[in-house]
Protein backbone atom coordinates (compact mmCIF):
# COMPACT_ATOMS: atom_id res chain seq x y z
CA UNK A 1 0.00 0.00 0.00
CA UNK A 2 2.75 2.22 0.54
CA UNK A 3 4.36 1.49 -2.65
CA UNK A 4 1.09 2.40 -4.08
CA UNK A 5 0.84 5.68 -2.20
CA UNK A 6 4.25 6.70 -2.59
CA UNK A 7 4.13 6.42 -6.04
CA UNK A 8 0.81 8.22 -6.55
CA UNK A 9 2.73 11.19 -4.91
CA UNK A 10 5.50 11.12 -6.93
CA UNK A 11 3.45 11.19 -9.89
CA UNK A 12 1.94 14.30 -8.75
CA UNK A 13 5.04 15.55 -7.77
CA UNK A 14 5.79 15.47 -11.82
CA UNK A 15 2.98 18.04 -12.42
CA UNK A 16 3.45 19.08 -16.02
CA UNK A 17 6.32 16.94 -17.29
CA UNK A 18 3.47 14.40 -16.14
CA UNK A 19 0.56 16.05 -18.48
CA UNK A 20 3.06 16.79 -21.37
CA UNK A 21 3.49 12.94 -20.94
CA UNK A 22 0.03 12.03 -20.87
CA UNK A 23 -1.42 14.60 -23.26
CA UNK A 24 1.02 13.05 -25.66
CA UNK A 25 -0.07 9.09 -25.24
CA UNK A 26 -3.70 9.87 -25.77
CA UNK A 27 -2.82 11.98 -28.42
CA UNK A 28 -0.99 9.39 -30.29
CA UNK A 29 -3.27 6.51 -29.37
CA UNK A 30 -6.49 8.16 -29.97
CA UNK A 31 -5.26 9.34 -33.17
CA UNK A 32 -3.79 5.53 -34.28
CA UNK A 33 -7.21 4.61 -33.62
CA UNK A 34 -8.95 7.32 -35.38
CA UNK A 35 -6.64 6.21 -38.45
CA UNK A 36 -7.18 2.84 -38.00
CA UNK A 37 -11.22 2.91 -37.86
CA UNK A 38 -11.33 4.90 -40.94
CA UNK A 39 -9.32 2.77 -42.86
CA UNK A 40 -10.19 -0.75 -40.73
CA UNK A 41 -14.31 -0.69 -40.96
CA UNK A 42 -14.47 -0.67 -44.55
CA UNK A 43 -11.98 -3.07 -44.86
CA UNK A 44 -13.80 -5.50 -42.29
CA UNK A 45 -17.06 -4.02 -44.31
CA UNK A 46 -15.79 -5.09 -47.55
CA UNK A 47 -14.78 -8.58 -46.26
CA UNK A 48 -17.93 -9.22 -44.88
CA UNK A 49 -20.36 -8.28 -47.75
CA UNK A 50 -18.12 -9.32 -50.73
CA UNK A 51 -17.64 -13.10 -52.12
CA UNK A 52 -13.92 -13.41 -53.64
CA UNK A 53 -11.42 -16.08 -54.21
CA UNK A 54 -8.76 -16.33 -51.74
CA UNK A 55 -11.52 -14.58 -49.13
CA UNK A 56 -11.45 -17.07 -46.30
CA UNK A 57 -7.45 -17.04 -46.87
CA UNK A 58 -7.29 -12.71 -46.40
CA UNK A 59 -9.59 -13.59 -43.06
CA UNK A 60 -7.23 -15.84 -41.56
CA UNK A 61 -4.40 -13.70 -42.25
CA UNK A 62 -6.12 -10.97 -40.92
CA UNK A 63 -6.76 -12.53 -37.78
CA UNK A 64 -3.28 -13.65 -37.56
CA UNK A 65 -2.01 -9.89 -37.91
CA UNK A 66 -4.07 -9.21 -34.79
CA UNK A 67 -1.20 -10.70 -32.68
CA UNK A 68 1.71 -8.91 -34.26
CA UNK A 69 4.15 -7.92 -31.90
CA UNK A 70 4.52 -4.31 -31.81
CA UNK A 71 8.58 -4.49 -31.50
CA UNK A 72 8.43 -6.22 -34.69
CA UNK A 73 5.97 -3.41 -36.44
CA UNK A 74 7.77 -0.96 -34.35
CA UNK A 75 11.11 -2.30 -36.51
CA UNK A 76 9.10 -2.16 -39.78
CA UNK A 77 7.93 1.22 -39.44
CA UNK A 78 11.54 1.97 -38.45
CA UNK A 79 13.18 0.89 -41.19
CA UNK A 80 10.69 2.73 -43.65
CA UNK A 81 11.22 5.87 -41.97
CA UNK A 82 14.77 5.45 -41.40
CA UNK A 83 16.84 8.08 -42.92
CA UNK A 84 18.17 5.65 -45.67
CA UNK A 85 14.36 4.09 -46.14
CA UNK A 86 11.97 4.65 -48.40
CA UNK A 87 10.21 7.01 -46.51
CA UNK A 88 12.96 8.64 -44.96
CA UNK A 89 12.99 12.23 -46.62
CA UNK A 90 9.69 12.80 -44.85
CA UNK A 91 11.96 13.23 -41.38
CA UNK A 92 9.44 11.54 -39.42
CA UNK A 93 12.10 9.25 -37.39
CA UNK A 94 11.51 9.98 -33.42
CA UNK A 95 8.73 12.36 -33.61
CA UNK A 96 5.21 11.55 -32.63
CA UNK A 97 3.89 11.12 -36.16
CA UNK A 98 6.15 7.88 -36.89
CA UNK A 99 4.17 6.66 -33.00
CA UNK A 100 1.07 7.34 -34.68
CA UNK A 101 2.33 5.29 -37.84
CA UNK A 102 3.64 2.34 -36.15
CA UNK A 103 0.61 2.08 -33.80
CA UNK A 104 -1.74 2.43 -36.53
CA UNK A 105 -0.32 -0.76 -38.19
CA UNK A 106 -0.79 -2.54 -35.22
CA UNK A 107 -4.38 -1.51 -34.46
CA UNK A 108 -5.44 -1.59 -37.94
CA UNK A 109 -5.66 -5.73 -37.81
CA UNK A 110 -7.42 -5.82 -34.82
CA UNK A 111 -10.20 -3.12 -35.66
CA UNK A 112 -10.79 -4.93 -39.22
CA UNK A 113 -10.94 -7.96 -38.10
CA UNK A 114 -13.36 -7.55 -34.70
CA UNK A 115 -15.46 -5.50 -37.18
CA UNK A 116 -15.71 -8.05 -39.87
CA UNK A 117 -16.93 -10.48 -37.57
CA UNK A 118 -19.81 -8.37 -36.18
CA UNK A 119 -20.78 -6.82 -39.80
CA UNK A 120 -20.78 -10.65 -40.90
CA UNK A 121 -22.70 -11.57 -38.24
CA UNK A 122 -25.44 -8.84 -39.33
CA UNK A 123 -25.08 -9.32 -42.95
CA UNK A 124 -26.22 -12.89 -42.20
CA UNK A 125 -29.72 -10.81 -40.56
CA UNK A 126 -29.86 -8.24 -43.54
CA UNK A 127 -29.12 -9.80 -46.59
CA UNK A 128 -31.89 -10.83 -48.27
CA UNK A 129 -34.10 -7.68 -46.85
CA UNK A 130 -30.97 -5.44 -48.19
CA UNK A 131 -30.65 -7.32 -51.62
CA UNK A 132 -34.92 -7.47 -52.09
CA UNK A 133 -34.54 -3.49 -51.41
CA UNK A 134 -32.11 -4.11 -53.91
CA UNK A 135 -29.26 -2.33 -52.66
CA UNK A 136 -25.65 -2.74 -53.89
CA UNK A 137 -22.45 -4.32 -52.27
CA UNK A 138 -21.07 -0.92 -51.81
CA UNK A 139 -24.92 0.93 -49.87
CA UNK A 140 -25.10 -2.50 -47.48
CA UNK A 141 -21.63 -2.34 -46.52
CA UNK A 142 -22.35 1.26 -45.70
CA UNK A 143 -25.84 0.46 -43.88
CA UNK A 144 -24.65 -2.45 -42.41
CA UNK A 145 -21.63 -0.14 -40.71
CA UNK A 146 -24.39 2.35 -39.41
CA UNK A 147 -26.59 -0.48 -38.37
CA UNK A 148 -23.66 -2.29 -36.39
CA UNK A 149 -22.25 0.55 -34.73
CA UNK A 150 -23.21 -0.36 -31.49
CA UNK A 151 -21.41 -3.76 -31.34
CA UNK A 152 -18.13 -1.62 -33.50
CA UNK A 153 -17.77 0.53 -30.71
CA UNK A 154 -16.11 -2.60 -29.03
CA UNK A 155 -14.08 -3.04 -31.88
CA UNK A 156 -12.79 0.09 -31.50
CA UNK A 157 -11.80 -0.28 -27.91
CA UNK A 158 -10.13 -3.09 -28.23
CA UNK A 159 -7.68 -1.36 -30.81
CA UNK A 160 -7.49 1.72 -28.20
CA UNK A 161 -6.90 -0.20 -25.63
CA UNK A 162 -4.12 -2.60 -27.55
CA UNK A 163 -2.65 1.40 -28.64
CA UNK A 164 -2.72 2.72 -25.33
CA UNK A 165 -0.56 -0.47 -23.55
CA UNK A 166 1.77 -1.10 -25.84
CA UNK A 167 5.17 -0.06 -25.72
CA UNK A 168 7.50 -1.70 -28.14
CA UNK A 169 6.55 0.36 -31.09
CA UNK A 170 6.59 3.53 -29.93
CA UNK A 171 9.48 2.79 -28.09
CA UNK A 172 11.42 2.02 -31.03
CA UNK A 173 10.27 4.92 -33.85
CA UNK A 174 10.14 7.30 -31.37
CA UNK A 175 12.63 7.01 -29.41
CA UNK A 176 11.22 7.71 -25.83
CA UNK A 177 12.93 11.10 -26.16
CA UNK A 178 12.20 13.41 -23.36
CA UNK A 179 9.65 16.20 -23.52
CA UNK A 180 9.26 15.32 -27.72
CA UNK A 181 8.38 11.21 -28.01
CA UNK A 182 7.88 10.34 -23.99
CA UNK A 183 4.80 8.32 -23.58
CA UNK A 184 3.33 6.62 -20.30
CA UNK A 185 4.24 3.06 -21.19
CA UNK A 186 7.62 4.19 -22.62
CA UNK A 187 8.59 6.37 -19.09
CA UNK A 188 7.18 3.26 -17.26
CA UNK A 189 9.89 1.03 -18.92
CA UNK A 190 12.55 3.72 -18.75
CA UNK A 191 11.59 4.48 -14.56
CA UNK A 192 11.72 0.71 -13.87
CA UNK A 193 15.02 0.45 -15.62
CA UNK A 194 16.32 3.07 -13.65
CA UNK A 195 15.10 1.77 -10.60
CA UNK A 196 12.37 4.11 -9.76
CA UNK A 197 10.06 1.44 -8.92
CA UNK A 198 7.37 4.20 -6.87
CA UNK A 199 7.26 6.22 -10.07
CA UNK A 200 6.78 3.45 -12.52
CA UNK A 201 3.83 2.39 -10.50
CA UNK A 202 2.66 5.54 -10.31
CA UNK A 203 2.26 6.08 -13.72
CA UNK A 204 0.89 2.74 -14.45
CA UNK A 205 -2.04 3.50 -12.34
CA UNK A 206 -2.41 6.64 -14.07
CA UNK A 207 -2.07 5.39 -17.64
CA UNK A 208 -4.97 2.28 -16.39
CA UNK A 209 -7.17 5.11 -14.64
CA UNK A 210 -7.27 6.79 -18.30
CA UNK A 211 -7.91 3.15 -20.31
CA UNK A 212 -11.04 2.62 -17.39
CA UNK A 213 -12.56 5.92 -18.04
CA UNK A 214 -12.10 5.79 -21.92
CA UNK A 215 -14.23 2.45 -21.45
CA UNK A 216 -16.55 3.64 -19.38
CA UNK A 217 -17.20 6.69 -21.12
CA UNK A 218 -17.86 4.45 -24.34
CA UNK A 219 -19.62 1.70 -22.48
CA UNK A 220 -22.20 3.91 -21.68
CA UNK A 221 -22.57 5.89 -24.99
CA UNK A 222 -23.21 2.53 -25.99
CA UNK A 223 -26.26 1.21 -23.94
CA UNK A 224 -27.61 4.62 -23.68
CA UNK A 225 -28.17 4.56 -27.49
CA UNK A 226 -29.08 0.96 -27.60
CA UNK A 227 -31.63 1.45 -25.52
CA UNK A 228 -32.98 3.73 -27.58
CA UNK A 229 -32.79 1.92 -30.77
CA UNK A 230 -33.11 -1.28 -29.73
CA UNK B 1 -45.99 3.16 -66.80
CA UNK B 2 -43.57 0.86 -68.66
CA UNK B 3 -45.57 -2.67 -69.65
CA UNK B 4 -45.92 -4.65 -66.93
CA UNK B 5 -43.36 -7.10 -65.73
CA UNK B 6 -45.65 -9.84 -65.75
CA UNK B 7 -45.98 -12.65 -66.79
CA UNK B 8 -43.10 -14.25 -64.66
CA UNK B 9 -42.35 -17.75 -66.51
CA UNK B 10 -40.58 -20.88 -64.44
CA UNK B 11 -39.32 -22.91 -67.10
CA UNK B 12 -38.54 -26.43 -65.28
CA UNK B 13 -37.07 -24.85 -62.23
CA UNK B 14 -34.80 -26.64 -59.83
CA UNK B 15 -32.65 -25.31 -56.70
CA UNK B 16 -30.22 -28.30 -55.15
CA UNK B 17 -27.81 -27.31 -53.21
CA UNK B 18 -24.78 -29.16 -52.75
CA UNK B 19 -26.88 -31.85 -55.42
CA UNK B 20 -30.05 -31.90 -52.77
CA UNK B 21 -33.11 -30.89 -54.56
CA UNK B 22 -35.09 -28.46 -52.50
CA UNK B 23 -37.89 -27.77 -55.24
CA UNK B 24 -37.55 -29.33 -58.83
CA UNK B 25 -39.58 -29.36 -62.37
CA UNK B 26 -41.26 -26.61 -61.52
CA UNK B 27 -42.74 -25.17 -64.50
CA UNK B 28 -45.19 -22.03 -64.01
CA UNK B 29 -46.44 -18.77 -65.69
CA UNK B 30 -47.73 -16.16 -62.69
CA UNK B 31 -49.96 -13.69 -64.37
CA UNK B 32 -51.67 -10.29 -63.49
CA UNK B 33 -54.88 -10.60 -61.63
CA UNK B 34 -55.74 -13.26 -59.06
CA UNK B 35 -54.02 -13.60 -55.98
CA UNK B 36 -52.01 -16.45 -55.71
CA UNK B 37 -51.44 -18.54 -52.93
CA UNK B 38 -48.44 -21.11 -52.70
CA UNK B 39 -49.33 -23.80 -49.72
CA UNK B 40 -47.59 -26.61 -48.45
CA UNK B 41 -46.23 -27.78 -45.14
CA UNK B 42 -43.20 -26.85 -43.66
CA UNK B 43 -40.51 -27.77 -45.71
CA UNK B 44 -42.11 -28.32 -48.89
CA UNK B 45 -40.03 -25.26 -50.49
CA UNK B 46 -42.85 -22.07 -50.35
CA UNK B 47 -39.74 -20.26 -49.21
CA UNK B 48 -37.44 -21.30 -51.60
CA UNK B 49 -40.06 -21.19 -54.76
CA UNK B 50 -40.81 -17.88 -53.92
CA UNK B 51 -36.99 -17.05 -53.35
CA UNK B 52 -36.28 -18.09 -56.88
CA UNK B 53 -39.01 -15.86 -58.42
CA UNK B 54 -37.80 -12.76 -56.55
CA UNK B 55 -34.24 -13.61 -57.61
CA UNK B 56 -32.79 -13.79 -53.98
CA UNK B 57 -31.84 -17.51 -55.24
CA UNK B 58 -30.40 -18.33 -58.67
CA UNK B 59 -31.76 -21.77 -60.27
CA UNK B 60 -29.83 -24.90 -60.49
CA UNK B 61 -31.44 -25.90 -63.14
CA UNK B 62 -34.20 -24.43 -65.40
CA UNK B 63 -34.96 -20.79 -66.15
CA UNK B 64 -36.64 -17.99 -64.34
CA UNK B 65 -38.35 -15.20 -66.68
CA UNK B 66 -39.50 -12.30 -66.23
CA UNK B 67 -41.73 -9.49 -68.87
CA UNK B 68 -38.45 -7.34 -68.60
CA UNK B 69 -35.02 -7.68 -69.34
CA UNK B 70 -33.76 -4.57 -67.17
CA UNK B 71 -32.40 -5.95 -63.63
CA UNK B 72 -32.86 -2.43 -62.23
CA UNK B 73 -36.60 -2.35 -63.55
CA UNK B 74 -37.21 -5.08 -62.61
CA UNK B 75 -35.92 -5.14 -58.90
CA UNK B 76 -37.97 -1.93 -58.26
CA UNK B 77 -40.98 -2.84 -59.68
CA UNK B 78 -41.47 -6.34 -57.05
CA UNK B 79 -41.10 -6.65 -53.31
CA UNK B 80 -40.93 -9.29 -50.94
CA UNK B 81 -41.86 -9.21 -47.16
CA UNK B 82 -40.19 -12.29 -45.26
CA UNK B 83 -41.36 -14.00 -42.34
CA UNK B 84 -38.70 -12.54 -39.86
CA UNK B 85 -39.48 -8.56 -40.98
CA UNK B 86 -35.63 -7.06 -41.02
CA UNK B 87 -35.55 -3.79 -39.38
CA UNK B 88 -32.18 -1.42 -39.86
CA UNK B 89 -31.78 0.77 -36.29
CA UNK B 90 -33.54 3.64 -37.04
CA UNK B 91 -36.74 5.13 -37.03
CA UNK B 92 -39.99 3.65 -38.87
CA UNK B 93 -40.36 6.20 -41.05
CA UNK B 94 -36.25 6.36 -41.67
CA UNK B 95 -36.65 2.34 -42.47
CA UNK B 96 -39.17 3.74 -45.50
CA UNK B 97 -37.76 6.83 -46.77
CA UNK B 98 -34.37 4.38 -46.87
CA UNK B 99 -36.40 1.71 -49.09
CA UNK B 100 -37.25 4.92 -51.21
CA UNK B 101 -33.51 6.19 -51.52
CA UNK B 102 -32.49 3.17 -52.85
CA UNK B 103 -35.03 2.47 -55.52
CA UNK B 104 -33.97 6.16 -56.57
CA UNK B 105 -36.80 8.16 -55.52
CA UNK B 106 -35.61 11.78 -55.83
CA UNK B 107 -34.88 13.30 -52.12
CA UNK B 108 -37.00 15.65 -51.87
CA UNK B 109 -40.32 13.23 -52.51
CA UNK B 110 -38.83 10.36 -50.08
CA UNK B 111 -40.30 11.47 -47.01
CA UNK B 112 -44.23 12.44 -47.92
CA UNK B 113 -43.92 8.94 -49.70
CA UNK B 114 -43.16 7.19 -46.75
CA UNK B 115 -45.06 9.03 -44.42
CA UNK B 116 -48.30 8.19 -47.17
CA UNK B 117 -47.14 4.32 -46.98
CA UNK B 118 -47.26 4.48 -42.88
CA UNK B 119 -50.30 6.08 -43.62
CA UNK B 120 -51.73 3.18 -45.38
CA UNK B 121 -50.83 0.44 -42.47
CA UNK B 122 -51.67 2.38 -39.82
CA UNK B 123 -48.24 3.07 -38.46
CA UNK B 124 -48.54 7.18 -38.80
CA UNK B 125 -48.74 7.19 -34.66
CA UNK B 126 -45.40 5.29 -34.75
CA UNK B 127 -43.38 7.37 -36.86
CA UNK B 128 -40.72 8.84 -35.73
CA UNK B 129 -40.11 5.50 -33.01
CA UNK B 130 -36.96 3.24 -33.52
CA UNK B 131 -38.30 0.62 -35.93
CA UNK B 132 -36.81 -2.06 -33.56
CA UNK B 133 -38.68 -1.52 -30.72
CA UNK B 134 -42.22 -1.70 -31.90
CA UNK B 135 -43.77 -4.82 -31.62
CA UNK B 136 -43.38 -7.84 -33.79
CA UNK B 137 -47.24 -7.00 -35.72
CA UNK B 138 -46.18 -3.48 -36.34
CA UNK B 139 -42.80 -4.45 -37.66
CA UNK B 140 -44.16 -6.87 -40.21
CA UNK B 141 -46.77 -3.86 -40.89
CA UNK B 142 -44.17 -1.47 -41.40
CA UNK B 143 -42.36 -4.21 -43.64
CA UNK B 144 -45.46 -3.80 -45.72
CA UNK B 145 -45.63 0.12 -45.80
CA UNK B 146 -41.43 -0.24 -46.48
CA UNK B 147 -42.59 -2.77 -49.61
CA UNK B 148 -45.76 -1.04 -50.65
CA UNK B 149 -44.17 2.88 -50.50
CA UNK B 150 -42.08 1.17 -53.85
CA UNK B 151 -45.32 0.39 -55.25
CA UNK B 152 -44.33 -2.71 -56.71
CA UNK B 153 -46.22 -4.53 -59.33
CA UNK B 154 -45.73 -7.74 -57.67
CA UNK B 155 -45.91 -8.53 -53.99
CA UNK B 156 -44.17 -11.51 -52.36
CA UNK B 157 -45.07 -12.64 -49.00
CA UNK B 158 -43.04 -15.44 -47.19
CA UNK B 159 -45.73 -16.32 -44.14
CA UNK B 160 -45.94 -12.62 -43.09
CA UNK B 161 -48.62 -13.89 -40.31
CA UNK B 162 -46.31 -17.24 -39.05
CA UNK B 163 -45.16 -15.42 -35.85
CA UNK B 164 -48.27 -12.98 -35.16
CA UNK B 165 -51.30 -13.54 -32.87
CA UNK B 166 -54.38 -13.72 -33.82
CA UNK B 167 -55.48 -9.67 -33.62
CA UNK B 168 -52.13 -8.82 -35.83
CA UNK B 169 -52.83 -11.53 -38.28
CA UNK B 170 -55.96 -9.71 -38.99
CA UNK B 171 -54.46 -6.63 -38.94
CA UNK B 172 -51.58 -7.70 -42.16
CA UNK B 173 -54.62 -9.29 -43.58
CA UNK B 174 -56.44 -6.29 -44.24
CA UNK B 175 -53.25 -4.41 -45.23
CA UNK B 176 -52.86 -7.41 -47.79
CA UNK B 177 -56.28 -7.30 -48.74
CA UNK B 178 -56.25 -3.81 -49.59
CA UNK B 179 -52.60 -3.81 -51.63
CA UNK B 180 -54.41 -6.50 -53.41
CA UNK B 181 -57.87 -4.31 -54.39
CA UNK B 182 -55.33 -1.55 -55.58
CA UNK B 183 -53.86 -4.15 -58.22
CA UNK B 184 -50.48 -5.03 -57.09
CA UNK B 185 -50.64 -8.75 -57.69
CA UNK B 186 -50.11 -10.58 -54.58
CA UNK B 187 -47.78 -14.15 -54.31
CA UNK B 188 -48.27 -15.53 -50.85
CA UNK B 189 -46.31 -18.33 -49.31
CA UNK B 190 -48.81 -20.08 -46.13
CA UNK B 191 -49.25 -23.25 -44.28
CA UNK B 192 -52.64 -21.52 -42.87
CA UNK B 193 -55.43 -22.93 -44.57
CA UNK B 194 -57.91 -20.15 -43.16
CA UNK B 195 -55.87 -17.69 -44.54
CA UNK B 196 -55.29 -18.77 -47.98
CA UNK B 197 -59.15 -19.11 -48.27
CA UNK B 198 -59.56 -15.30 -47.13
CA UNK B 199 -56.77 -14.19 -49.48
CA UNK B 200 -56.31 -16.16 -52.19
CA UNK B 201 -58.00 -16.63 -55.57
CA UNK B 202 -56.03 -19.74 -56.85
CA UNK B 203 -53.36 -22.06 -54.96
CA UNK B 204 -50.16 -23.83 -56.14
CA UNK B 205 -49.82 -26.86 -53.74
CA UNK B 206 -46.08 -27.78 -53.12
CA UNK B 207 -45.21 -30.83 -51.66
CA UNK B 208 -41.57 -32.20 -51.61
CA UNK B 209 -40.39 -29.86 -53.76
CA UNK B 210 -42.86 -30.07 -56.71
CA UNK B 211 -45.89 -28.39 -57.68
CA UNK B 212 -48.95 -31.51 -56.92
CA UNK B 213 -51.49 -29.09 -58.11
CA UNK B 214 -52.90 -25.45 -59.22
CA UNK B 215 -56.32 -24.55 -59.12
CA UNK B 216 -58.74 -22.08 -58.28
CA UNK B 217 -59.48 -21.70 -54.67
CA UNK B 218 -62.83 -22.83 -54.05
CA UNK B 219 -62.35 -25.92 -56.29
CA UNK B 220 -59.27 -26.91 -54.48
CA UNK B 221 -61.10 -26.60 -51.30
CA UNK B 222 -64.11 -28.53 -52.52
CA UNK B 223 -62.40 -31.04 -54.58
CA UNK B 224 -58.76 -31.18 -54.12
CA UNK B 225 -57.06 -32.85 -57.53
CA UNK B 226 -54.16 -34.82 -55.35
CA UNK B 227 -54.69 -37.11 -52.76
CA UNK B 228 -51.54 -35.48 -51.17
CA UNK B 229 -53.65 -31.94 -50.82
CA UNK B 230 -56.30 -33.65 -49.49
CA UNK B 231 -54.75 -35.63 -46.78
CA UNK B 232 -52.86 -32.16 -46.27
CA UNK B 233 -56.24 -30.06 -45.72
CA UNK B 234 -57.75 -32.69 -43.22
CA UNK B 235 -54.45 -32.38 -41.10
CA UNK B 236 -52.76 -36.17 -42.02
CA UNK B 237 -48.70 -36.56 -41.91
CA UNK B 238 -47.22 -37.14 -44.70
CA UNK B 239 -44.80 -39.40 -43.66
CA UNK B 240 -47.83 -41.70 -42.08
Amino acid sequence: MNAIAEGLRRVLELDRELWHIVALSLEVSLSAVLIATTLGLPLGAALAVKRFRGRRGVIVVLNALMGLPPVVVGLLVYLLLSRAGPLGELGLLFTPGAMIIAQSVLVLPIIAALARQALEDAWREYEEQLRSLGAREFTAALTLIWDARFSLVTAVLAGLGRAAAEVGAVMIVGGNIDGVTRVMTTAIALETSKGDLPLALGLGFVLIALVLALNAAAQLVKETAERRFG
Amino acid sequence: MAASILPLVLEDVAYAPRGQPLVRGISLTIEAGPSTIILGANGAGKSVLMRLMHGLLAPTSGRVRWHEVDAASLRRRQAMVFQRPVMLRRSALANVVYALAIAGVPAAEREAQARAALEEVGLRHVAQRPARVLSGGEQQRLALARAWALHPEVLFLDEPTANLDPGAVREIETVIKAFDAAGTKIVMATHNLGQARRLGDEVIYLQAGRVMERSPIDDFFAHPATAEAAAFMKGELPWA
